[in-house]
Order: C-alpha cells, then sequence, then structure tokens
C-alpha cells in the first residue's frame, strides 16, 4: 500500500461517519454545549439557549459571574413565559468564574435539575480545555444537559461537544404593524461537533407551537431569507 | 423595659436617665402605656393610659414601642434557665416565672439564701425581681406582685400575710372586681372573713378560673393546684474526647455524624441548622455553622457540608473535644426510594441547595418572587432559596425584553422631538442605527411609592440595522415640569 492511498482511507472513513442532517440541540442530548455570542449584548444566544432547554417541570439551575451580569444584564424572568419557557430558574450569582464551573459541577452531579446553564464573560484562565473537559465528561455520566454562555470570547479552546455561536438576524415581519420587529431569528453556526458536519442555519422560534420539538427550527442558508420567508405565509399579505 | 435599655444601647444613645421613658403597646384607641421607667412613674404616669394623654401632660416624654413578642421570648427562655434552682419552673401569665422549690432550698442555704441567690443572678442579667416565697402558687404569685419584695411566710404566717393585699391580687376579671368593691370587699381579709356558705351560694355558677372562692381556696392551699412544667428542650448533640490534642478535625468527623444520625432517626427527626464545635487545649473555642434546605440526617450529606467549612477553622494547639450539635430540628419520617431504584427529584435539588448555599452563601442563590408592578424592575425580586419556595411566573400582557440591565444604561440619542421614537443612538461608544421600532409603552411611576417629581417612562422596542432588538426608554417629556430634557436609558434586550 503506498501512502497516499491510506490516507484517502482516512478521509472516507471520517465522511462516512459523520452525520449531515439538521442538528437538534433542543431534543436533549445530555451533553456540554458552548454557546458563544457573537456581539456584545446580544440575547440571541440566551434565546437560542432557553430555546433548547428540555420541557420539564423539574427546576433550571443558572449561573452567572459577576462580569457577565454586569457586562450582559440579568436573565430577566418574567419574559419567559412569553418567549414560552415555563419552568423554574434557580439562580445562582457568584463573582468568580472559578465557583462558576464549581457550582455547574455540583449541578451536573444532581439529577432532580433538567439542565444547568453557566455564563462566562471573557475568557478567564480559569475556564480552560481541562475544566471544560471535566464538566463534558460530567454531563454525560449524569445525564444533565449543560450550556456555557461565553461571552465576550472569540473561540478559546473547549472540549464542549457542540459549539455553537450565535448573532442577532433582522426579525421575521410583524402580523399587525409592519413598521415593528417580529418573531425572533437567529444565525446560528454550529463550528464545531462531535460527530457531526458543522454548518450555519437560520433559527426561528415560535414559543407558541404546540409541541417542542416545532418550537425551534434550524433553516438551511443563513442569510438567504428566502426560505425563511416561505414558512411564513403570512408575510406576503403584511410585508410591502 | 430592662430589656429595651440593653437593647437600645448597643445600637444607639439611650435617652439620659433624667427623662421619663414608657413603651406602648396598641390599644382599642391608640397606642396605650405598658412599661415605663422610674422617673416616669415617679410623675405618677399609670399603666394602662393612653400615650396621647400622657404626653399632653408631660411633653418631654420618651415614648418608644414595646416589643410584647420579644418579651415573652425572653420569659421562656428565662423559665428553662430558672431550672438551675429547681427542676419545676413554668412561665407565669406575661411577667413572672413560678418555680416549685418544695426539698431544692437546703442546696442554696436555706429558703432566704436561694431567694437572694435569685435576686443576685437575675441582677446579673440586668434585671430587677419581685420575688416571694410562699407555701401556695396563688399565694406566691399575690405576693409577689402585691406584697413589698422578698416575703417568706410559711403555714402560719401566710393569712396574716395576704390579708392586707387587694382582691385584685387574685386576678379576677374587671366586673368581678367591680362587684367585689362595690360589696365593699376590697381586700383578701374582708373576703376570707365571710363566711364561706355565702361566696359559694353567690359565685356558684362561675368557671373555676374567675370564681374568687375557688382561687382564694387555691392561694391557701386549701384546693390543689399542681405545677406542670414544660419539659427540658432536648439537645441533640454528638461528642467525641480525644486522649491527645489534635489538629485535624476531619478523621473525626464521620463518627461524629454517625452519631447524631442515629439519635435524630430513633426520634424520627432530621437537622436543619448543625453547628461543629472543636474546644482547643488553650481553653478556646471555634464553631462552625450549617444550614440545609430540607430535614436530613444523612451522615455522607452532613460531611459533605461540613467539609467546605473546615479550611477557616483555626485549632490553634490542637484540640481535644468536638461536638456536632443540631440546633434546629424537623420532623422527618423514613423515606423510600422509588420501586424503580430512581430518588426523589425534589430531594435531589435541596440536597444540591445545601451545598450550594454552604459553600456560597444564602443570598446568592435565589428564586424569583414576584411583586405586583409594572415597573419592570420591581416586578421580580429574589428571594434565598434555602428559605422559600419557587413561586409560578405571572403572565405578562406585553412582551418583555430577555435580559435586563441592572441599572439602566444611559444612551445618547437622536430623536423627533419631542415624543419620537430613536433614530440613532450611541451606547457603550457604539453608534446604532433605528431599523424598526415598536412603541412607545408608556409606564407612569408609582406615585403610592416613588418620590415626587419622579418622571414617566416611554418604552420603545428597537431593532438595530445588525438584527439586536434593544429595550429603550425615555425619561419624561418635554416640559412635564420634571426636570430639564428627557434622557434616554437602555434597559434590556429581546432575543
Amino acid at each position: 500500500m503506498t501512502p497516499d492511498s491510506q490516507f484517502a482511507q482516512v478521509i472516507s472513513l471520517s465522511d462516512k461517519r459523520l452525520v449531515k442532517d439538521v442538528p437538534a440541540p433542543h431534543m436533549g442530548g445530555a451533553i456540554l454545549r458552548d454557546a458563544l455570542p457573537d456581539a456584545p449584548f446580544d440575547a440571541a444566544a440566551t434565546g437560542f439557549v432557553l430555546a433548547c432547554l428540555p420541557d420539564s417541570k423539574d427546576p433550571v439551575l443558572w449561573i452567572q459571574d459577576r462580569m457577565s451580569r454586569r457586562e450582559n444584564g440579568r436573565l430577566y424572568g418574567p419574559a419567559l413565559l412569553g418567549f414560552g419557557f415555563s419552568g423554574n430558574i434557580l439562580r445562582v450569582e457568584v463573582s468568580h468564574p472559578r465557583d462558576v464551573l464549581w457550582a455547574m459541577e455540583e449541578g451536573a452531579a444532581c439529577a432532580g435539575l433538567s439542565a444547568v446553564v453557566g455564563e462566562i464573560h471573557g475568557a478567564p484562565e480559569v475556564l480552560s480545555f481541562t475544566a471544560t473537559k471535566r464538566l463534558a465528561l460530567r454531563a454525560e455520566s449524569s445525564g444533565v444537559p449543560l450550556w456555557l454562555i461565553r461571552s465576550g470570547d472569540h473561540g478559546a479552546l473547549s472540549a464542549a461537544r457542540e459549539r455553537w455561536r450565535l448573532r442577532s438576524r433582522p426579525s421575521g415581519p410583524n402580523r399587525y404593524n409592519a413598521q415593528a420587529p417580529g418573531a425572533p431569528m437567529w444565525e446560528a453556526d454550529l463550528f464545531r461537533a462531535r460527530g457531526r458536519a458543522p454548518g450555519v442555519w437560520t433559527a426561528a422560534y415560535d414559543g407558541g407551537a404546540q409541541r417542542t420539538a416545532d418550537r425551534l427550527r434550524l433553516l438551511p442558508g443563513a442569510g438567504d431569507g428566502a426560505v425563511a420567508a416561505d414558512h411564513h405565509p403570512a408575510s406576503h399579505a403584511t410585508g410591502r | 423595659m430592662e430589656r429595651w435599655r440593653r437593647i437600645i444601647t448597643q445600637h444607639r444613645t439611650p435617652p439620659a436617665d433624667d427623662v421619663p421613658v414608657v413603651l406602648a403597646r396598641d390599644g382599642t384607641h391608640g397606642p396605650v402605656i405598658h412599661a415605663m421607667n422610674a422617673v416616669a412613674r415617679a410623675r405618677g404616669i399609670a399603666v394602662g393610659a393612653r400615650v396621647v394623654d400622657a404626653q399632653a401632660i408631660y411633653p418631654d416624654l420618651h415614648v418608644e414601642r414595646a416589643d410584647a413578642a420579644g418579651d415573652y421570648k425572653l420569659l421562656e427562655r428565662l423559665a428553662h434557665w430558672a431550672r438551675r434552682w429547681c427542676p419545676w419552673t413554668v412561665r407565669d401569665g406575661q411577667d413572672g416565672i413560678v418555680m416549685d422549690v418544695t426539698g431544692a432550698a437546703h442546696l442554696f442555704g436555706g429558703e432566704a439564701a436561694l431567694l437572694r441567690d435569685m435576686a443576685t443572678r437575675f441582677k446579673m442579667q440586668g434585671l430587677t425581681t419581685r420575688l416571694a416565697m410562699a407555701p401556695s402558687r396563688g399565694a406566691a404569685q399575690m405576693l409577689a406582685r402585691y406584697a413589698p419584695a422578698f416575703v417568706i411566710c410559711d403555714g402560719e404566717t401566710m393569712m396574716a400575710q395576704l390579708g392586707p393585699l387587694p382582691v385584685a391580687a387574685l386576678r379576677l376579671s374587671d366586673d368581678m372586681l367591680r362587684l367585689l368593691t362595690r360589696l365593699g370587699l376590697k381586700t383578701i381579709g374582708a373576703l376570707t372573713d365571710v363566711p364561706r356558705v355565702a361566696l359559694m351560694r353567690r359565685f356558684s355558677g362561675l368557671a373555676e378560673d374567675r370564681n374568687p372562692l375557688v382561687l382564694l381556696d387555691r392561694a391557701t392551699g386549701r384546693a390543689a393546684d399542681p405545677l406542670n412544667a414544660p419539659p427540658d428542650a432536648q439537645v441533640w448533640l454528638a461528642r467525641v474526647r480525644l486522649p491527645e490534642p489534635v489538629i485535624d478535625p476531619v478523621p473525626q468527623l464521620p463518627a461524629l455524624a454517625e452519631a447524631l444520625c442515629v439519635d435524630l432517626a430513633r426520634a424520627e427527626q432530621g437537622a436543619r441548622l448543625l453547628r461543629l464545635t472543636i474546644y482547643r487545649v488553650d481553653g478556646e473555642w471555634r464553631s462552625r455553622d450549617v444550614v440545609t434546605a430540607s430535614a436530613t440526617r444523612d451522615p455522607a450529606h452532613m460531611l459533605r457540608l461540613l467539609a467546605g467549612k473546615l479550611e477557616g477553622i483555626d485549632p490553634g494547639f490542637g484540640f481535644d473535644l468536638l461536638t456536632l450539635e443540631a440546633l434546629r430540628i424537623e420532623p422527618l419520617s423514613l423515606h423510600q426510594d422509588h420501586l424503580d431504584g430512581s430518588r426523589d427529584a425534589g430531594r435531589d435539588v435541596a440536597a444540591l441547595l445545601d451545598r450550594l448555599t454552604a459553600r456560597l452563601g444564602p443570598e446568592k442563590i435565589t428564586w424569583s418572587a414576584w411583586c405586583q408592578s409594572h415597573l419592570p424592575e420591581r416586578v421580580e425580586a429574589r428571594v434565598p432559596a434555602i428559605a422559600h419556595n419557587a413561586a409560578p411566573a405571572p403572565v405578562m400582557t406585553c412582551e418583555r425584553p430577555l435580559r435586563l440591565l441592572d441599572p439602566a444604561e444611559e444612551v445618547t440619542v437622536l430623536y423627533a422631538v419631542p415624543e419620537g421614537p430613536p433614530a440613532r443612538f450611541q451606547w457603550r461608544r457604539v453608534a446604532y442605527h433605528m431599523a424598526r421600532f415598536e412603541g412607545p409603552e408608556r409606564i407612569a411611576p408609582e406615585w403610592w411609592r416613588d418620590k415626587p417629581g419622579t418622571r414617566l417612562r416611554d418604552y420603545y422596542k428597537v431593532e438595530v440595522q445588525d438584527g439586536r432588538r434593544f429595550w429603550i426608554y425615555r425619561q419624561g417629556v418635554l416640559g412635564d415640569g420634571r426636570g430639564g430634557d428627557p434622557v434616554w436609558f437602555l434597559h434590556g434586550v429581546f432575543a
């Protein structure tokens, strides 16, 4: 065998194992996922994470460090019900990112939680590859999905099984007022995933949908707009 | 009064000694006087008088709120503390303690010495006492309140001592007192002089605690009046004595927790507040408290909670006694896991709460509590999760942002005066152009809570060109007479 053919064999093997369909982060899977907001003070990542949280009566543990509280504000409870999320949120507000990681690990060991979300601003040293690896392993062994919102961080190393970069897109058309913003749209960029091809999708969220699976839709072809419009028949009536 | 003075001295300068001070409680027609100091008593102010009347007579009167609940608690604790003298002690009304010292006086060198000891010990606590000792409980109650202090009477002298006391000492109702006074029976002696048959006939239909004859019989010892003392509070304590002083408490903890949990399990109780104390060889002691979200008697869980607390404890040259005490307990029955082997999710969360609270502090771990308000920052309050339960969120009629800046940050805005939407704005040194907007939603100040002059807010949901959706408000309207130009703030961000 020549070295060249060996190389080709490896490529073809990995190509076969990659899943290429649309990912469904909101359909469960107890793994560690990263959500990176692309712009400062962009709630796209928060909205995406909330849309992906499982539909459960158990509380969600939501941990924030001081910097993310100051830069990105607090999660506002009264909005959640209108957004389509009805669970209880157990908040933990700590000052140092180290405590966020510790609390996430404690939360991951607790089967009574439906999910654990941690927010860390900037790329502090404690949030190293090893720390994320610990979290990822903990999530896989316990069965609690973990989300890490890393604002002000442009892709430092992470062992998260899925890494999403989120950015707000101009919203959908408003049915009653052409001047007003409508349903939220985000550009969801899955730039690293285990066992799955990365890709860019346009995410549309409808909190009022009956089934959980229908709430978050990932439409291929970000920035196109045409595909998204096809799913909103009402837009032609009220558009321009 | 003395308790008030001691508490007040810790917080602010107490009024001078020559100022009349009264404590007031709520009466039917406004506050009435509950207690007073010696100066006020010397001026002739009476307990039960209305505060406004007393203030009209003495304008320099210093009035404070009485803390009846606190007094009651103190008295309960004093009643237990008084068991140092005898085993049967019970609180008596709102202001007294009854002790049955039968067979206990000789331990303190006789009855007079016992009373002297009591007076001294209460004085050391800053409390004045009126003491009396009598063969029956009723007589002692009457003598302590109405006789000159420090009375000791025995069976022979008792009637002579009780005779001059007013009938009010019998603790009769106001109606009965008025009746007896009208009949001319003003003292106990006058009452005992009346033939028993006449009294019995006159007061036959009355309940026991209002019947003057029954009360009199109890005082003179003719009727039985036993003392029903509450049991001692049980102490949930496990201790380890060490033959040699050691520095590290960790190896001793499993045995301690195990012993405490066995005790708790026998009584079907669980601990809510634990205290670990080490007694050092130099006579000092150090302690650490751990609070739990739900009652527990799981040794492993206790150990995990205590493990985070041990770093700051200073063992000095070592310690030779270690105690673990459950200071607050709650009933906790046996609990079985589900048949499929899974555990109750709520208990898992409670255990998680304990661990988080033990390390981070109770204020950091919160549930949301909801308030009826229109102002966005007032709708949601946070309560410590260790002490409260989660409450379901209210349904909001208007769309609200997912994240809220606290406090709102000021932005410079270009807008059509006076009430136009923000066309351009600059926030954190970045300029944004409005693409679409929704609003305004006007939120008026809450006049019943805010300061006068607080300005209204007009909220706009603004989508900028790159797609972010901000929540911006203008504080005030041009020419509303509440300050100069309106100021704009960025308050939140939508998904």
